[in-house]
């Protein structure tokens, strides 16, 4: 990793217990995210990669380490609007339109109105949504949903865009398709990437790099570098170098103690996808 | 057009019952020869209703007023109640138990009492009583709404470093709305309640209560019966008008999209 661009995140002992000498949800995470990087946290459920999420946002404490966000400590990078997040419930306020969704951030952040409604178009057109600007929440399937948190999560163009599992609760087809839309839209606007999925092959297809995490308690078992030719296509997930990719990922999970319990409910899901 | 048929066949049946009722009460009545002092004809209420317009008209409103103040105050303080105890939850968890056994209460039992506190023939002692009717549901239903706020609601407006007044504002009100107007709606049966009830143990001359136990007095079963259906068309009227604010501030909510036609 080059020494002269500073890490979007640095990540040192980073360690989160919960309750007094409770359960240790992480422990002693290093981890370094450059600019421009995607990087995927996989691991099975209760490994801790959803927390090692929001410890990077400021949403939880860790119990001991350090977190460096932008440079700064990860309170202060969240005071200065460092960061946008998207979580696996849209999180839309059904009382907003669309458009008002998505310009909540700039709202708080004391943006005119005439400001807002131009970024609100440029968001829409980014998400594919011109038209929906005035729709409510549940007029949406779920993936245009998830794509107005995307919208909202990008509005202020933060540095740092944070991923909990979005589109986990879409189906197969809609997933893909928002996979291929993610990645256009992670081209175009520059930011870093930080996502959390417990799909291997949505992770290859994604990063840059891959995460692998051990079952509680949580630990990074290893780092998968993921050289598939930018921009990822269709054609990426038929490519043999994928598929290597995929089994090199499943195999480190099952190192990190993922077979010693076979009958986690996401087992399903980390077994992989076959080409369509 | 076609919305005024659907509108029509919607409503026909109420309708047809309604009409069936009233008739069978009317042929009933004179079928058996019922006695005036059980059940008059519903010919003779309407009747009375008109020949003493000006007499009932005046003792409802005098009455109405009382319900609607003492919703007034019992709501907004019930309101007020629910923002102080979800913002410090500690407070809450020493005082929700009681104030949800104190919702169990028969707090008309109290109404001879609160003549004597707040006075016989003012309109305040009514009050009380429809106000602390009030209180306990939007008290509870307000309490609800505030903090079923889901987390992650919360944690996406902390990522914007969002202040409290903010999350107060921009998401905990607006996502309590559907239960603050479910305790509202409540609250207007209740003032209603209330506030003739509390007549019923005295209050000030013309005020509906007072004289329905009057016109019972005197056998005017005609008048006390036509105060009775007045005061349950202002009671529709009062939650009516609380159910059209809930769908014209609602609009967006997905229980109120059902209601409309589109």
């Amino acid at each position: 990793m080059s020494e002269s661009r500073p890490a979007v995140v640095a990540l040192r002992g980073v360690t989160k217990s919960f309750g007094a000498g409770g359960v240790t949800a992480l422990q002693s995470i290093d981890l370094e995210v450059q600019p421009g990087e995607f990087v995927s946290l996989i691991g099975p459920s209760g490994c801790g990669k959803s927390t090692l999420l929001r410890i990077v946002g400021d949403l939880v404490e860790p119990t001991a380490g350090e977190v460096v966000v932008n440079g700064k400590s990860a309170r202060q990078a969240r005071l200065d609007g460092d960061y946008g997040i998207v979580f696996q419930d849209a999180v839309l306020y059904d009382w907003r339109t669309v458009a008002r969704n998505i310009s909540l951030p700039l709202e708080l952040l004391g943006w005119d109105r005439a400001r807002r409604a131009q970024r609100v178009r440029e968001l829409l057109d980014l998400v594919e949504l011109r038209g929906f600007e005035n729709h409510h929440p549940w007029q949406l399937s779920g993936g245009m949903q998830q794509r107005v948190a995307i919208a909202r999560a990008l509005s202020f163009s933060p540095a740092l865009l944070l991923m909990d599992e979005p589109f986990g609760a879409l189906d197969e087809m809609t997933r893909e398709r928002m996979n291929a839309e993610l990645l256009r839209i992670w081209e175009r606007s520059g930011s870093t990437v930080v996502f959390v999925t417990h799909s291997i092959s949505e992770a290859v297809f994604l990063s840059t790099r891959v995460v692998v995490m051990s079952r509680r308690p949580g630990r990074i078992a290893a780092i998968v570098d993921i050289d598939l030719p930018q921009p990822r296509t269709a054609d990426t997930r038929e490519d043999p170098r994928f598929f290597e990719l995929v089994t090199e990922v499943r195999d480190r999970l099952r190192e990190g103690g993922l077979d010693e319990d076979r009958t986690a409910p996401d087992e399903g899901e980390l077994v992989g996808e076959e080409a369509p | 057009m076609r919305r005024a048929r659907r509108v029509a066949d919607e409503w026909l049946p109420a309708i047809v019952v309604f009409v069936a009722g009233v008739g069978l009460w009317e042929g009933g009545v004179r079928a058996f020869d019922v006695q005036n002092f059980l059940l008059p004809p519903p010919s003779g209420i309407v009747q009375t209703l008109w020949e003493d317009r000006g007499q009932l008209w005046s003792a409802s409103f005098f009455t109405f007023r009382e319900a609607v103040g003492g919703f007034a105050i019992g709501c907004s303080a019930g309101f007020l109640a629910a923002v102080v105890l979800a913002r410090w939850r500690l407070l809450a968890t020493a005082v929700m138990p009681y104030a949800i056994a104190a919702g169990a209460i028969p707090i008309i039992a109290f109404a001879p009492i609160t003549n004597n506190w707040f006075g016989v023939t003012g309109m305040t002692s009514k009050m009380a009583i429809a106000a602390v009717l009030c209180f306990f549901p939007v008290l509870v239903n307000t309490m609800r709404g505030l903090t079923s706020v889901s987390p992650a609601a919360l944690e996406l407006m902390r990522s914007y470093a969002a202040g409290e007044l903010t999350v107060f504002r921009r998401v905990r009100l607006p996502s309590s709305l559907p239960f603050v107007f479910s305790g509202l709606k409540v609250a207007t049966v209740l003032a209603m309640i209330g506030a003739i009830v509390g007549d019923y143990f005295g209050g000030a001359p013309g005020a509906l209560g007072v004289e329905i136990r009057r016109w019972v007095g005197i056998f005017a079963f005609e008048q006390a019966w036509a105060g009775i259906v007045l005061a349950s068309l202002l009671g529709i009227v009062f939650y009516g008008s609380v159910a059209t604010v809930e769908r014209l501030t609602m609009g967006w909510h997905p229980s109120v999209r059902g209601a409309r036609s589109e």
